[in-house]
């Protein structure tokens, strides 16, 4: 098993055309995920031809679905287009798209995450500003390198792309059940709660390894939920404690405004709700081999 | 980005939120012919991105032009908690009767915008929400629907406003609300809103903060930015289109993505606690290209810094590969030499993920003498520190 993205999954690429779209399309193709299609307008009915597999691209994304019975679309479209698409898809009634446009306004998010709200939230939403998620050897939604590592009984969420790369790597003998890029914006889809309740239910995940930063208090509220609702052994890590209050840290939601936000208190509240916390990457990676050791 | 009172101020008037007459000034002998034009008496404002200026003595009444002169000139140059003052606001006085407070935020825990109201204004905020919470009315704005006039009766009712000037602060309501979308902010904040003593209801005092994500849309907002404060460093890199920010340490970084350059921030600085204390020095995120382009860029900037002693270079190579980074190192350090650049400081490397150990030989192979490598984040967070502290 894995959550929200098996090897049925069928997945279908808004932006496939352009060059981010077309570099990672091959990437995913190559690493086994089942690309059905891309969609762009302009380019309706013809075929792209991605390393010897012809991927049709079709007009809209319901004409994708129709067709092919996608049930996934990756973003790439350029901020000045995102929320359009992602209105698109979410009209679709698509079950995921995931958005890994960087530079996206946040009352563009906003809205288009108070329509996937008035449409009854029938599209999950992962990002803006995410790597996407990867379910090793089953499918691979986003740009997520495939080959850092295999299947195994780790999941993992996290704000940070190379972060999840970092883990991923230091971790890779373990292998993972999926791994999440929920992305670094101030405004996202699906949180660190969503994903940690999908852990929580996943059978194959026995560990879940969270990673936060500063701004927000998305990394509070999860520990809020852990104390409450995971039982499963969760390791915690948290980016940002040198961050100087006031200043955007490459990731516009990365910011710590007054006395909120910051790292000390986020890891506090994982401390409190029994996660054990890192000091660094690799110290996160140690504990967590720590409580699958002692778990056998 | 936020901004200063007078160009809130500005952004007010462009969009019919009702404000009083106000020039923005940088030489005290301009005050004058301002004064004048108001009538004599002006109030002279400090302007500074901090709050709690008015207590520093950053606002003053000025009784008559050559007053005003006095005022502005005892205020320009002046400190306000570590803000240097190089412009002041001259603004037409007010019959002040009762003082508001309204804003529009996005609020990131409930994922949607805010508005929030009080007749407890002209305070700091924050202290009526900790004081007196049922002061302060909180209500969501759904992004779609925005401020009808139907939103702005509740947020007036929920605040409690009086009935005799309801319907004028939900105009002022539905006109920020067109500031607050049509200018992509963050926040727009009016603290006070007055009611003045003809029963008029005015924006005195405003904060706007801008999202920069939002900059292809918005040309104009380019010129709001505050150049002349910005650090040298930081201005240099933002003109070569690097994700940096200057810090107060020793070490220099660079890394790819920002949660990696942020956790290396950290890491250096406990590795710090070892030797000497010393810390790092900026944060500098080059992304996913990581091209020996961006990268010379991003070493001539830290390079440049005199507060650098060593440099860590740590990527983790996803998308990018390590071989592709190594060679960029090489050929900035040639390119940055061949410019006659002195490069002096020791760097220290470790490269792991998509092909790190190509990465790590063309290093070894070019044998640059102020480059090592250490193949642990950990490690060569230490190693770094250790240089700093030489």
């Amino acid at each position: 098993m894995a959550i929200f993205l098996t090897k049925d999954s069928k997945v279908i690429v808004q932006g496939m055309t352009g060059s981010e779209g077309m570099k990672h399309t091959r990437r995913m193709l190559a690493s086994g995920t089942q690309i059905v299609g891309g969609v762009n307008p302009r380019k309706a009915g013809t075929t792209v031809d991605v390393d010897g597999t012809e991927v049709p691209v079709f007009g809209t994304v319901v004409e994708a679905m129709e067709k092919t019975g996608a049930d996934v679309t990756v973003i790439f479209v350029p901020p000045a287009f995102t929320k359009s698409a992602v209105v698109e898809a979410i009209d679709a009634e698509i079950g995921l798209a995931v958005v890994i446009t960087e530079g996206v306004p946040v009352h563009d998010t906003a809205a288009f995450w108070a329509h996937a709200g008035a449409k009854g939230n029938k599209t999950r939403i992962i990002g803006p500003n995410c790597p996407g998620l990867i379910s090793p050897g089953q499918s691979n939604a986003g740009i997520i390198p495939a080959n850092i590592t295999g299947p195994g009984k780790i999941g993992l969420v996290s704000k940070s792309g190379t972060l999840t790369y970092q883990l991923m790597y230091e971790l890779r003998d373990l292998g993972f059940s999926s791994a999440v890029g929920i992305g670094g914006d101030p405004v996202i889809g699906t949180t660190h709660i969503d994903a940690l309740k999908a852990f929580q239910e996943d059978p194959e995940t026995e560990l879940i390894v969270m990673i936060g930063e500063i701004g927000g208090d998305a990394e509070e509220r999860a520990a809020a939920y852990i104390a409450e609702h995971v039982t499963k052994p969760v390791v915690g890590y948290v980016a940002g404690f040198t961050a100087p209050e006031g200043k955007t840290m490459g990731h516009a939601g990365a910011i710590v405004s007054g006395s909120s936000g910051t790292a000390q208190a986020k890891k506090e509240a994982l401390e409190a709700a029994g996660v054990k916390v890192g000091k660094t990457p690799s110290e996160t990676a140690r504990l967590a081999r720590e409580l699958i050791a002692a778990a056998k | 980005m936020d901004l200063f009172e007078y160009q809130a101020r500005d952004l007010f008037a462009k969009h019919g939120v009702p404000v009083l007459d106000g020039d923005v000034i940088e030489t005290a002998a301009d005050a004058a012919a301002i004064a004048e034009r108001f009538g004599g008496r002006a109030v002279v404002k400090a302007q500074v991105k901090v709050g709690g200026r008015g207590k520093a003595g950053g606002v003053k009444l000025a009784s008559d032009p050559q007053d005003a002169v006095a005022k502005a000139e005892a205020i320009l140059g002046m400190d306000i908690k570590g803000h240097t003052v190089h412009k002041v606001m001259l603004a037409q006085t007010a019959d002040i009767k009762e003082e508001y407070y309204v804003s529009f935020l996005l609020d990131r825990t409930n994922r949607t915008f805010l508005a929030m109201a009080s007749v407890e204004g002209g305070v700091e905020i924050e202290v009526v929400a900790e004081e007196n919470p049922d002061a302060l009315a909180k209500i969501p704005v759904d992004a779609n629907e925005g401020v009808t006039p139907e939103k702005a009766a509740e947020i007036v009712a929920a605040a409690k406003f009086p009935a005799e000037i309801a319907d004028q602060v939900a105009d002022v309501l539905q006109k920020l609300w067109v500031v607050f979308v049509k200018e992509d902010a963050l926040l727009v904040e009016v603290n006070p809103l007055i009611k003045s003593g003809d029963g008029k209801i005015i924006a005195l005092d405003g904060k706007v903060s801008l999202d920069e994500n939002a900059e292809f849309r918005q040309p104009e907002h380019e010129a709001l930015e505050d150049k002349a404060a910005a650090n040298p460093l930081e201005a240099a890199a933002k003109a070569k289109g690097l994700n940096y920010v200057k810090l107060d340490g020793q070490v220099g970084i660079i890394g790819n993505g920002a949660g990696l350059v942020m956790s290396t921030l950290d890491v250096v600085a406990y590795a710090g606690e070892n030797h000497g204390g010393v810390k790092p020095a900026n944060f500098l995120d080059i992304g996913g290209g990581a091209s020996a382009e961006v990268m010379a860029n991003g070493l001539e900037i830290i390079l440049g810094d005199t507060d650098v002693k060593s440099v860590f270079v740590n990527v983790f190579g996803g998308i990018t590969a390590c071989d592709a980074v190594a060679n960029g190192i090489v050929q900035a350090l040639a390119l940055l030499e061949s410019k006659g650049e002195a490069v002096t400081k020791p760097l220290v490397v470790r490269l792991d993920g998509n092909n790190a150990e190509l990465g790590r030989q063309i290093l070894t192979d070019a044998n640059h003498p102020l480059v090592q490598q250490v193949d642990t984040m950990d490690g060569a967070a230490d190693r770094a520190a250790e240089l700093a502290n030489k």
